[in-house]
C-alpha cells in the first residue's frame, strides 16, 4: 500500500547530496551562448532611438537583437498577445525587455547590455489604483458583478451599518531558482526547449508561434522547478521564446537565466488590491447585506489578470452565507510589472476582504470574532454524504474550437452556456454554486477545543492588561478555497505508461513537479495500481512529446487531475495484464488482483516480473496513455452564475501574535492549523504543503512589501530590500493537524488538493495583529497589509485616536 | 602568486588573472560542481553556502560573494563533499530527508552545508545559525526538526579538513613563504579559534615601511591588478603607492560592486588574511578591535561586556555575512546604515586609522562627514576602532522589517548614564537618520542634567527633529523613522525602569 503514506520526496536523496539537476544545470555544448535582456529605464514613454552598437562591440558579444530583428513578432503573453518579446515602439513599464544581447557568456552578456544608449520620450506613467482609475485604464470594458439577492435594499434594512477600505500589498514569488531556460536547435528547424516552467504546453506553443512552427517542431521538458509558487506559469514564457529566437539566429545553443535583480524587477508578481466594503449586520453580527469593490492593479499587460480578478470575486464570500450581496471587479491597467498568477490567485485578496469585515463587525459589536465567523458561516453537509463516483468518461474533449488562441492559458476567456441552476433549498455562494461539503463547523469547533482559544483568549485580555508596551493579539479564521480552473477546459490531464519486460515501470503525466510533492504522490498511486513497490515506478520529466496539451500545473489541481490521468494509464495496463492472466486460469479479469509485487488470481500468484513478461511474450501491449477530466463543472464567468468548483477545499487557524506598540515590531508567536487535505495521498507532503504555505502567506502579509518610486521603478528588487520570512520568523509555536476527513466527491482516493489553500490560513495572522492593535485603544485599527511596523504603528495610533 | 586551495579534499590550484572571479562562478561553470546554487548573487538567500576552514575554524560562507583570492590556504566543501568519499550521507543530509525538509530542493544545498558547518561545531542554536538561508516552499520548521536530530549524530571524519595541505600542495616557493609567516594550522573541532586574546602589544608601533617583508612587491609583479598583504606594514606600503587601490576584506559589500554593479574595481588588496590586524583585546582601559576582526570574532568578545551589541550583531548579519565581513570594512565602507557605528559611537568609540607611517585617532562619529564621504585621506586605513572600558548602559535597537539579516530602516543606539536620578552624561546615536551615522546631539542636550523621568524623556523626544530631517525610501518614510527615533528613546526609559519591551523575548 503506498496511497496514503508519508513518504518522503521523490528526489530529496539527490536535494540534499546537490544532484538534483535543474535548468542552469543541464550541461549545454561547448558552444552554447548565453542571452540577458536590456531593460527600459522609463515607466512610459516612446522609444525616440535606440543605439546597440556599443553592445555589439562589447566584449564577447555574438548578436544583439531588438524587435525589429526578430523573425517573427514573437509574443509571450498567455492571454491578449499584448506582450511583445522586445518592445516595439513603446515602452509599458520600468524594467520591460528592450532589447537581447546574446554572448559567450552570461556575466559577459549581462556587462553588455549596460552599454546601450537608449533615448526613451518619457510620458506620464499609470502607476496606482487611483491613477488607473482617474484615467480610466482597464482591462475589459468596465467592471464585472456577481450579484445574489438585493445587497443595496439589504444594507438599508439591516440594524447596524459599515463601511470602509483595505488596501492589500502585492507579493514577489521569490522562488529560490530564477527563471531559465536553455534552447537546444534540431535539424530541419525543430526545436527543444529545457524551461523552468510550470506550463511547458504554453511554452511550446509560444515557442512555435515566434519560430514559425508547427507545435509539433517543438518539444519541451520539464524535469523541476526550484520553486514555482505561479510565478512560472506565464512568466518563463519569455525567456524560452528568447532562447528558441537566438538559437534560430546563431544556428548554436542559447540559454538565459534573470540575474535575481532583473527577475524581480521584470516579472509579474502578486496582484496588490483594494477593496471596499459596505455591510449591513445584525446584533448577532449577521450580516444581512454586503457590497464589495475590488480593485486590482495588474500592470501593464493582460496575462492572467482577468481569471485572477475572477477568483477574488469567487473569494468574496470565504466561508460565510451571503444572502444579499454584490461584488464589483475593477481590473486596471498600469505601468508596472504585469501581475500575474501566485498561489490562490486572486482567492487570497478576496478572501482577506471578508475576513476584514468579519474582524470590524465583531469590533463593533464588542463580541469575540469567532462567534461573528460562526454566525455567518455556511451550514455544515450532513456527515457521511459522499458524492456518488461519475459515469465513465467519454473519450471527447470538448474545447473550443479557435486554434489560435491560448487554449491550454488559463488566460483564455471563454464563456459556456447556462449551467443548470443549483438546487432549490440548497445554501449557495455569491455565483449561485450550492455548498455541499462544507465542514468548517465541525473544524472550528475542533480547533477552538485544541487551541484553548477561549481560555488564550482571556490569557491575552490579561496580559494586556498588565502591559503598556507590549500587546498580544489573537485570531482565528477560515479558509474554504474553491477546486478546479474556472476555465472548465483547462480541468482535463493526460498520462502516459510503460511498463517494460523487466517489470519497471517509466511514469510520465502532464504536471510539473515544483517541490509541491506532485511526483511522488502520482508515483504513489501508480505503484497502489500495479500493487508494486515505489522502487519499480520510475518518474521522469514532464515533456510535451509524450503527454500533449497539459494544462499548467495550478490551480492546485496537480494531483487531482494527473493522478486521475495516471490511475487511468494504469488500469488499462492493469486490465490488460488481469484479462490474460484469468484466461490462462478461467477466472474474471475482475477476481485477479494486484498486490505485494504478485499478481494474484484464485489461490495461486505470479511475480510482478513474471506477469510482465508473461503479458510480452502474449503480445500484449504494455503501454498506455490515460485521461481524465473533472466532472460536474458548468460555468459563465460573464454572468458569475454556475459550478466553477469541484469541491472545497477548507482549513482553519488560530494565531497569536504580539506587537510593540512603540515601534509596530510584532512577530508571530503561535499558530494551531486544521486542515482538511480529505483522504491524504502522502501526509507528510501535505504537511510540508500546510507548514510552508502558511509561511509564504505570513510573509505576505507581514514583511513583504514592495515598493515602487514615484517613477514606477521597483525599489524593493533583490533580497536586501524585499523580505520574505527567514527561519526565526515561522511561529514560535506551530501545531498542525489534519482534518481525518474523506473528499465527498470522487477525486484520486478522495483526497483534496492542497497547493494554495494552506496560505491563506495566514491571514489569522493579520487578523491577529489587528486585534493587538485594538487592544491600544477604542476605535477600529484598519490594519492594511501588509502589517510592516510602520502599518502597525499607525495602526495603534487609529486605535488610540481614531481615522484622522 | 596562484590562489591554492582544498576542495572537497583535493588541492587544487588557480591563477590570478581574475581576481573578481567569485567561488560560485568557478565552482559551476570551471568545475562542473552545480550543486551550489545561484539564488540571489548577492549573498542574501544563502543558496550558494560553502563550508569554509581556515585556522581560525570552519564556518559557513556565500559563494557568490567570494572572490577567488580570499581562498589561498584555506579549505573549501561544497555540498558535492558533505557525503563521504563512498557515498554515505551526512547526518544532516540523513535527517533532512527523512524530516521533509527539502521540497524544490533548491535552497537545500545551501542549507545542508550551512547545517554542516554548524553541525561540526557543535550549535544548536538553528534559528541563528540558519538565518542567513531563505527557503521559500517548507516554511523551515522540518528544517529544524531535521537540524535537532542531526544534532547529537558524530562529525563524519571527512568534514575534518586540514588547510594545512593546501600550503603544502603549493608550489615550493611561497610554500615556504607560507610557513614562514606561522602558516595555518588544523582547526579545533568545537568552536571556532577565537582570534588573539590580546592584541599585538606593538599593532600601532610597528617598524618603518622601509622593512615591510619583500612579499607584497612579489605579488604586485605577478599580478600588477592585486595583492595580499599579510602585514598592516605590507598594506601600508602598498595603499601610499596606490591610493586609488580598493580594499576587499570579507567582500560582503565590495562583493556586490562586482556582482550587481558589474565593476571591475582595480588595482585591489585582499587583506583578511592580515593576522596583525585581526584582534580583539579586552584591556583593562578600553576594547580594541582591529580592523579585519571579522563580526563572528568580535560577537563573542563583546558578549559579556556590551550584550546589546553583541545581538545587534546577531541580527544584522546572518552566520555567511558574520564570519566574513570585518569591523573594519562595515565603519570604513561609510554607510549610514551600517549597524556598528551608531553602537560604537555611543559606546565613545575612537577610530585609528593609518596612512603610510603615519597615524592618527579620532571620535569615531567625526570619521563620518557627509554622505559618502568620510575623513580618510589617499592612502590612509583603518586600523582599529577603541571604546573605553565602562558599566554596560548600552541599548541598541535595530527596526528594520525582518528581525534577521536586514537593513535597518533605523538603528538607535544609547548610553545614558543617570545618577541619584538625574542624567549625567547621553551619548546617543542613529543609523538611517541622516546621511551618516550621527550622534542626536540636541536629544542628549536635552536629557542632560535633567532628572531621568517621563517628562524630561517626552521634553527630549521633540528635540529629535532637530537632530534630524530622515528621508523616506523603501524600507521606512520619514515620519515613520522620527516618530520611532523618539520612541526608541521611550523605550530605553521604560526599560531602565524594568518594564517588559523585548519583543523577541516575549514567549507563546
Amino acid at each position: 500500500m503506498s496511497v496514503g503514506r508519508p513518504i518522503p520526496h521523490d528526489a530529496a536523496v539527490l536535494h540534499v547530496t546537490g544532484t538534483a539537476r535543474y535548468v542552469d544545470d543541464i550541461p549545454a555544448p561547448h558552444d552554447t551562448l548565453h542571452l540577458c535582456f536590456g531593460l527600459s529605464d522609463t515607466a512610459c514613454g516612446e522609444i525616440v532611438a535606440m543605439d546597440l552598437a556599443a553592445v555589439r562591440s562589447a566584449p564577447g558579444v555574438v548578436a544583439v537583437l531588438a524587435a525589429e530583428d526578430l523573425p517573427n513578432s514573437a509574443d509571450t503573453s498567455p492571454s491578449a498577445h499584448d506582450e511583445p518579446l522586445l518592445a516595439t515602439g513603446r515602452v509599458h513599464h520600468m524594467g520591460q525587455p528592450l532589447f537581447l544581447a546574446i554572448a559567450n557568456s552570461h556575466l559577459a552578456a549581462r556587462k553588455a547590455v549596460r552599454r546601450a544608449s537608449v533615448e526613451i520620450r518619457e510620458e506620464p506613467a499609470i502607476l496606482s489604483i487611483d491613477d488607473a482609475l482617474a484615467a480610466d485604464s482597464r482591462f475589459e470594458e468596465g467592471p464585472r458583478f456577481y450579484r445574489k439577492g438585493d445587497a443595496n435594499r439589504a444594507i438599508a434594512a439591516a440594524p447596524h451599518r459599515l463601511e470602509g477600505r483595505i488596501e492589500i500589498g502585492g507579493q514577489e514569488h521569490f522562488y529560490l531558482e530564477g527563471q531559465a531556460a536553455l534552447a537546444l536547435p534540431q535539424e530541419g528547424g525543430d526545436m527543444v526547449v529545457h524551461t523552468s516552467s510550470q506550463h511547458p504546453t504554453e511554452i511550446q506553443h509560444k515557442v512555435a508561434d515566434a519560430l514559425g512552427l508547427p507545435m509539433a517542431a517543438v518539444r519541451v521538458e520539464v524535469r523541476r522547478m526550484g520553486g514555482g509558487f505561479g510565478g512560472k506559469e506565464s512568466q518563463a514564457n519569455a525567456l524560452a521564446v528568447a532562447c528558441a529566437v537566438a538559437a534560430r539566429v546563431t544556428g548554436r545553443p542559447c540559454r538565459m537565466r534573470y540575474d535575481r535583480d532583473d527577475d524581480m524587477v521584470i516579472t509579474g508578481k502578486r496582484h496588490d488590491f483594494r477593496i471596499d466594503y459596505r455591510a449591513g449586520y445584525d446584533d448577532d453580527g449577521r450580516i444581512r447585506g454586503i457590497e464589495f469593490r475590488q480593485f486590482a492593479r495588474c500592470g501593464w499587460s493582460q496575462d492572467l489578470s482577468l481569471p485572477v480578478a475572477d477568483r477574488a470575486m469567487l473569494h468574496a464570500d470565504n466561508a460565510y452565507l451571503l444572502d444579499d450581496v454584490t461584488i464589483e471587479s475593477h481590473r486596471l491597467k498600469t505601468n508596472t510589472q504585469s501581475a500575474t498568477a501566485f498561489r490562490g490567485f486572486g482567492g487570497p485578496q478576496g478572501m482577506v476582504g471578508i475576513e476584514r469585515v468579519m474582524d470590524e463587525i465583531a469590533h463593533a459589536l464588542g463580541c469575540d470574532p469567532v462567534k461573528v465567523r460562526r454566525a455567518n458561516y455556511y451550514a455544515d453537509a450532513a456527515p457521511g454524504d459522499a458524492a456518488p463516483a461519475p459515469a465513465p468518461l467519454d473519450d471527447g474533449r470538448d474545447a473550443p474550437a479557435d486554434t489560435h488562441a491560448d487554449l491550454t492559458s488559463r488566460g483564455t476567456t471563454e464563456t459556456r452556456g447556462q449551467p443548470a441552476p443549483p438546487p432549490s433549498g440548497a445554501q449557495t455562494t455569491p455565483y449561485h454554486m450550492a455548498v455541499e461539503d462544507f465542514v468548517l463547523g465541525e473544524m472550528t469547533e475542533r480547533l477552538v477545543e485544541s487551541a484553548d482559544y477561549r481560555g488564550r483568549r482571556e490569557q491575552v485580555r490579561a496580559w494586556n492588561a498588565g502591559n503598556e508596551i507590549l500587546k498580544r493579539g489573537l485570531a482565528l479564521t477560515p479558509v474554504k478555497f474553491g477546486i478546479s480552473f474556472t476555465l472548465t477546459h483547462l480541468n482535463q490531464a493526460g498520462a502516459l505508461v510503460h511498463v517494460y519486460q523487466d517489470g519497471s515501470v517509466h511514469l510520465n503525466h502532464g504536471g510539473t513537479e515544483m517541490g509541491q510533492g506532485l511526483f511522488r504522490k502520482v508515483s504513489q498511486v501508480a505503484a497502489h495500481r500495479f500493487g508494486v513497490p515505489l522502487e519499480r515506478i520510475r518518474i521522469t520529466a514532464t515533456d510535451t512529446g509524450k503527454v500533449p496539451n497539459t494544462s499548467a500545473t495550478a490551480a492546485s489541481s496537480g494531483s487531482d487531475l494527473n493522478g486521475m490521468a495516471v490511475k487511468a494509464a494504469c488500469d488499462t495496463i492493469r486490465d490488460r495484464i488481469a484479462r490474460l492472466i484469468a484466461e490462462r486460469h478461467q477466472a474474471r479479469a475482475a477476481d485477479v488482483r494486484f498486490g505485494g509485487d504478485r499478481v494474484h488470481v484464485g489461490g495461486e500468484s505470479y511475480g510482478w516480473e513474471e506477469a510482465v513478461r508473461l503479458a510480452y511474450e502474449n503480445r500484449v501491449s504494455l503501454s498506455a496513455t490515460g485521461f481524465y477530466k473533472t466532472p460536474k463543472l458548468e460555468w459563465d464567468r460573464i454572468a458569475g452564475r454556475g459550478r466553477p468548483f469541484f469541491y472545497f477545499a477548507q482549513g482553519v487557524a488560530a494565531t497569536e501574535v504580539v506587537i510593540d506598540t512603540l515601534t509596530g515590531e510584532n512577530r508571530i508567536l503561535r499558530t494551531d492549523i486544521l486542515h482538511d487535505c480529505g483522504a491524504s495521498l502522502n501526509p507528510a507532503v501535505d504537511m510540508g504543503q500546510i507548514e510552508g504555505g502558511f509561511v509564504q502567506g505570513a510573509g505576505w502579509l507581514t514583511t513583504e512589501e514592495l515598493v515602487w518610486t514615484d517613477k514606477g521603478r521597483l525599489a524593493t528588487h533583490a533580497p536586501s530590500t524585499y523580505k520574505i520570512p527567514a527561519c526565526s520568523d515561522r511561529p514560535r509555536v506551530s501545531n498542525v493537524s489534519l482534518w481525518d476527513g474523506r473528499n465527498r466527491e470522487d477525486t484520486i482516493y478522495r483526497s483534496k488538493a492542497v497547493g494554495e489553500p494552506p496560505l491563506m490560513l495566514a491571514i489569522s495572522v493579520l487578523m491577529a495583529l489587528s486585534d493587538a492593535c485594538a487592544a491600544c485603544g477604542p476605535h477600529y485599527p484598519a490594519l492594511d497589509a501588509p502589517a510592516t511596523p510602520e502599518r502597525v504603528l499607525a495602526a495603534v495610533r487609529r486605535a488610540r485616536e481614531g481615522a484622522r | 602568486m596562484p590562489t591554492t586551495f582544498l576542495l572537497n579534499g583535493a588541492p587544487v590550484s588557480v591563477g590570478g588573472d581574475d581576481p573578481t572571479r567569485t567561488l560560485l562562478d568557478w565552482l559551476r561553470l570551471d568545475r562542473g560542481l552545480t550543486g551550489t546554487k545561484e539564488g540571489c548573487n548577492e549573498g542574501d538567500c544563502g543558496a550558494c553556502s560553502v563550508v569554509v576552514t581556515d585556522g581560525r575554524g570552519t564556518r559557513a560562507l556565500n559563494a557568490c560573494i567570494l572572490f577567488l583570492p580570499q581562498l589561498d590556504g584555506k579549505a573549501v566543501r561544497t555540498v558535492e563533499g558533505v557525503a563521504g568519499p563512498e557515498g554515505e550521507l551526512h547526518p544532516v543530509q540523513r535527517a533532512m530527508i527523512e524530516h521533509h525538509g527539502s521540497q524544490c530542493g533548491f535552497c537545500t544545498p545551501g542549507f545542508i552545508t550551512t547545517m554542516a558547518a554548524a553541525h561540526l561545531r557543535g550549535r544548536t542554536d538553528h534559528d541563528d545559525q540558519l538565518a542567513g538561508n531563505l527557503c521559500r516552499c517548507t516554511g523551515y520548521a522540518p528544517i529544524v526538526r531535521a537540524a535537532e536530530a542531526a544534532a547529537a549524530e558524530p562529525v563524519p571524519d571527512w568534514m575534518r579538513d586540514d588547510p594545512a595541505r593546501a600550503l603544502s600542495a603549493r608550489p615550493a616557493a611561497t610554500a615556504a613563504a607560507a610557513e614562514e609567516a606561522g602558516g595555518p594550522t588544523a582547526p579545533s573541532s568545537d568552536e571556532a579559534a577565537p582570534p588573539h586574546a590580546t592584541a599585538p602589544a606593538d599593532w600601532g608601533r610597528r617598524a618603518p615601511l622601509a622593512e615591510t617583508s619583500a612579499a607584497c612587491g612579489a605579488d604586485m609583479a605577478a599580478h600588477p591588478t592585486w595583492v595580499r598583504p599579510r602585514t598592516a606594514d605590507e598594506l601600508a606600503a602598498w595603499y601610499l603607492a596606490h591610493p586609488d587601490g580598493v580594499l576587499v576584506a570579507g567582500a560582503t559589500d565590495v562583493g556586490l560592486w562586482v556582482t550587481k554593479g558589474l565593476r571591475e574595481p582595480s588595482p585591489l588588496a585582499f587583506i583578511a588574511g592580515i593576522e596583525d590586524l585581526r584582534f580583539v583585546e579586552v584591556g583593562e582601559d578600553e576594547v580594541c578591535i582591529g580592523a579585519t576582526a571579522t563580526l563572528e570574532d568580535l560577537r563573542p568578545a563583546i558578549a559579556p561586556l556590551h550584550p546589546d551589541l553583541a545581538e545587534l550583531i546577531r541580527r544584522f548579519g546572518a552566520a555567511q555575512v558574520r564570519g566574513a565581513a570585518t569591523v573594519g570594512g562595515n565603519i570604513a565602507n561609510g554607510s549610514p546604515i551600517g549597524d556598528l557605528p551608531p553602537a560604537l559611537i555611543a559606546l565613545g568609540a575612537t577610530l585609528h586609522l593609518r596612512q603610510g607611517d603615519t597615524r592618527r585617532s579620532i571620535p569615531l562619529e567625526d570619521f563620518f562627514i557627509d554622505y559618502g564621504k568620510q575623513d580618510r585621506r589617499p592612502g590612509e586605513f583603518v586600523e582599529a576602532v577603541s571604546v573605553p572600558r565602562q558599566t554596560d548602559r548600552l541599548r541598541c535597537y535595530k527596526i528594520s522589517k525582518r528581525f534577521d539579516q536586514d537593513i535597518s530602516a533605523l538603528c538607535g543606539c544609547f548610553r545614558i548614564t543617570v545618577e541619584d536620578g538625574g542624567v549625567t552624561d547621553a551619548r546617543i546615536a542613529f543609523g538611517g537618520m541622516a546621511g551618516t551615522p550621527k550622534r542626536a546631539r540636541a536629544v542628549e542636550a536635552a536629557l542632560t542634567g535633567r532628572n531621568w523621568s517621563q517628562a524630561a524623556v517626552d521634553r527630549a523626544c521633540s528635540a529629535m527633529a532637530e537632530d534630524f530631517q530622515p528621508l523616506s525610501d523603501m524600507r521606512a518614510s520619514a515620519g515613520y523613522r522620527l516618530e520611532t527615533a523618539a520612541n526608541l528613546l521611550v523605550r530605553y526609559f521604560h526599560e531602565s525602569a524594568g518594564t517588559a519591551a523585548r519583543l523577541l523575548e516575549v514567549q507563546p
